[in-house]
């Protein structure tokens, strides 16, 4: 039995491990699921179907990385996993109905006649529920979770409160945002130029839901706010809002100009960062917060040094090749049906 | 209001989404070989009969695909949501080996899907067959991974438990090459290869009765026969390996299996029985003295320890385990039986003209799915009341907080939800199958036409 943690600080390690398979999660299968949020929107069947192509192959694996956030949380914080799924139960179970309806529907919807524009309701309303509860889980978790001992000791609908909603609807402009500028890069004609339209529709809210956001987390708990607002952590942490600032208004340039197809997708990607740096910080070092914290609520030092040595090549490896994926439907997509 | 049991209710949740997952994955398991085996043929025969095929199924495969990729992810919520203290008490065992399946098998598969699916033309045909092969590959590192979870909660080794009842690994090796694990796997593999075949077999002959598609079914169901008159004995061998193995580590699954209450020598094989939980006996039994003792110790005189051995609380539903185990057994003797005298017809030439055999293939079709539910069905409820045989029973497993009326609806909207998508993507897919293979000339599989892009542009933008 071999057994690292006397030479690493194996908790801080995986915490930043599974930090970064949830960024992932929510960069990569945000724009997806933005797709999906504003599927009813696009002016034209045909525009739909070049929608669906252009994420056709990638959603399979975008998804994956949810898996790997909820089989890695169970792995390597079994507590944090045991306390947060009782606690959103409902709004788990919902967001994983979305995700099977919009699923099934990148197959169905091709193969389909008359029951087409019914799997695009499903396509649309499954990415809507699945963003609306990714949202809402976000916002509560943040504002804390009764327990008892080593269980969530809350009641059913612990996690339906003013702010979880607020998030909730946030997370649906926000992935919005990542879809429609997805499409700017992936598309052309009359959907990029919708894509656009909407995108800067879209990136006002976002604007204001990162304002509210942003300045309701110091009220949710004091050890938030004397981390951002006390010295020096309130220099070294400027950066975060003023690079966030930066990114939006060099979007909003870019849609007003419309001369520029990638950048839009790579700031609105920026912006997510820096949102998800914000929050993650805030929380740190607290897997539920303001009870226990990684160190707490982590795996033995055996498991966590098993999954290392598997993850330390594993990980560059699926990185490199979902770049290669990416690499390989580079460029613009079409409308017909490809396989 | 009714007052439900919410651990009950669990269960048969957990029942339901994972019996409605398994049917996907382990046909993309077996499917995803078989293109990994056209593609091969095509590229090294050049027949174009294999690319044919390929584009054939892989429309099949993908539908089902999707739907094991979704049906999967909620498994791997819903140990948490239903079955928090279990999660808490295991996690440091089997918690590693889930997440080497995420990070060994899930990714590679799902990324090289995409190349599988939409990468014709835009990477080398020799790319194309290496993503085939990652993606067939992926599903056996994905089976080796979670049968290695799945056998060490039926055959627990390589831990200690701390105070508070947590399992923590001593030993990784023990932990994931468990005694049950390498019979499981196998079995399982060749479950899920012996499914396809029958499935593949049966569109094949389905084509040759109703005479379409006569060269391609004849390649369908020669590959399917192959397969069918090799793996089908040789799979009756794997299970007779694996019953002797669980009569070694769990004997009470082996008693719920033939039904045997009293300890005995000589014991008989139950053929026909209406097991009686409460009154520790059996109605309306049918047996042949000696056998069952023979077929599990391979002796004669062989001693079975009856389920009286055990507490009542300890035993598992007798007559679940029974029946499955009967079902499973019988259509594996009646696909080995089809599979052979496919092959004896085969070497008499006459396996392409024999319509009797062609409607049995047909009947067959379901057969590999509904004995592998069947199978799973003896092992994981023969293994009852225990989540972690002997270790954590399964009332101690559940969620503490969840409420009956929560777990009834969300098992409410599952219900409804997998019904309509398992109609609907079982409907999709007898409807490629009606449609039937399509021809092409190698050429347009590597260079759509603008011509074909107009008309295609122009026939959508009609409607």
């Amino acid at each position: 039995m071999f057994d690292f943690s006397t030479y690493i600080d194996l908790p801080l390690v995986w915490g930043v491990i599974i930090a970064t398979a949830i960024l992932l999660y929510v960069l990569l299968d945000g724009f997806d699921l933005g797709i999906g949020i504003l599927f009813p929107l696009a002016p034209s069947d045909k525009c739909r179907d070049k929608m669906m192509n252009s994420i056709a192959p990638f959603w399979d694996g975008n998804e994956t990385w949810l898996v790997l956030g909820g089989g890695g949380l169970f792995a390597a914080f079994p507590l944090a996993y045991s306390i947060i799924m009782p606690a959103f139960y409902i709004p788990i179970i919902i967001m994983l109905l979305g995700l099977i309806m919009r699923g099934v529907a990148f197959e169905f919807r091709f193969k389909a006649n008359r029951s087409r524009k019914l799997w695009d309701l499903a396509f649309h309303f499954g990415s809507l529920g699945a963003t609306f509860c990714q949202g809402l889980i976000i916002g509560s978790f943040v504002q804390g979770i009764k327990i008892d001992g080593r269980n969530f000791s809350g009641g059913p609908f612990d996690w339906a409160t003013g702010f979880s909603v607020m998030t909730g609807i946030a997370l649906v402009f926000g992935y919005a945002l990542l879809g429609s500028t997805w499409l700017i890069m992936k598309t052309d004609d009359i959907t990029r130029d919708w894509a656009r339209k909407i995108a800067s529709y879209v990136l006002f809210f976002v604007g204001i839901f990162m304002v509210l956001v942003s300045f309701s987390m110091p009220f949710i708990d004091p050890r938030i706010q004397k981390f951002w607002f006390s010295l020096p952590n309130f220099y070294y942490l400027m950066p975060i809002p003023i690079t966030t600032a930066i990114l939006f208004v060099l979007l909003w340039v870019d849609l007003r100009k419309k001369t520029r197809d990638y950048r839009p997708f790579l700031t609105s990607l920026g912006i997510f960062l820096m949102g998800y740096t914000g929050l993650g910080l805030s929380i740190f070092p607290w897997i539920i917060p303001f009870e226990y914290t990684i160190w707490d609520a982590a795996t033995a030092g055996p498991g966590l040094s098993l999954m290392l040595v598997g993850v330390v090549p594993a990980l560059p490896l699926i990185l490199g090749y979902t770049a290669y994926c990416y690499y390989t439907f580079r460029g613009k997509t079409s409308h017909e049906s490809m396989y | 209001m009714i007052d439900l049991d919410p651990v009950l209710l669990a269960r048969i949740q957990f029942a339901f989404t994972i019996s409605f997952h398994i049917i996907f994955p382990a046909f993309t398991i077996g499917l995803s070989s078989y293109l990994a085996v056209l593609e091969w043929r095509w590229l090294s025969t050049g027949d174009g009969r294999f690319r044919d095929l390929y584009k054939f199924w892989i429309k099949i495969f993908a539908v089902c695909f999707g739907m094991g990729v979704v049906s999967g992810v909620v498994l791997s919520y819903q140990l948490g949501t239903n079955w928090s203290i279990f999660s808490d008490k295991v996690a440091n065992v089997i918690g590693p080996l889930l997440a080497y399946e995420v990070l060994t098998a899930f990714f590679l598969e799902a990324s090289f899907l995409g190349i599988m699916l939409f990468g014709w033309g835009r990477v080398s045909k020799k790319m194309h067959f290496a993503s085939t092969c990652i993606v067939a590959a992926g599903t056996l590192m994905s089976a080796f991974w979670i049968l290695s979870a799945n056998s060490w909660m039926q055959t627990p080794q390589g831990f200690t438990l701390t105070p508070d009842g947590r399992a923590m690994p001593t030993n990784w090796i023990e932990v994931i090459f468990n005694p049950s694990f390498p019979y499981r796997l196998l079995h399982m593999v060749t479950a899920a290869y012996l499914t396809t075949a029958f499935v593949v077999g049966g569109v094949g002959a389905y084509y040759l009765w109703c005479k379409r598609h006569i060269k391609h079914a004849r390649i369908m169901l020669g590959m399917a026969t192959m397969m069918a008159a090799i793996i089908a004995p040789i799979q009756i061998f794997i299970g007779d390996s694996h019953g002797s193995n669980t009569l070694k580590y769990q004997p009470a699954k082996v008693a719920a299996i033939e039904a045997i209450w009293d300890t005995e020598k000589h014991a008989a094989l139950r053929l026909f029985a209406l097991p009686n939980q409460e009154e520790e006996k059996n109605n309306y039994e049918i047996s042949i003295p000696g056998l069952a003792s023979l077929i599990l110790t391979h002796r004669a005189d062989g001693e079975i320890k009856g389920l009286k051995e055990w507490k009542k609380e300890d035993r598992p539903p007798v007559a679940w385990v029974f029946w499955s185990f009967r079902v499973m057994v019988g259509l594996g003797i009646l696909m080995a039986f089809l599979g052979i005298a496919s092959g004896i017809q085969y070497f008499r030439s006459k396996l392409f003209e024999s319509k009797w055999l062609h409607g049995c293939w047909v009947l067959m079709m379901p057969s590999g799915f509904i004995a592998l539910l069947a199978g799973w069905f003896v092992t994981e409820i023969g293994r009852q009341p225990y989540t972690v045989y002997g270790v954590i029973r399964t009332s101690e497993s559940v969620s503490p907080a969840i409420l009956a009326p929560q777990v009834a609806w969300s098992l409410a909207s599952f219900v409804v939800i997998y019904t309509l998508i398992f109609g609907a993507g079982s409907y999709y897919i007898l409807k490629i199958i009606a449609k039937g293979v399509v021809l092409t000339k190698e050429k347009e599989h590597f260079r759509r036409g603008i011509e074909s892009a107009v008309t295609n542009a122009i026939s959508k933008e009609g409607k």
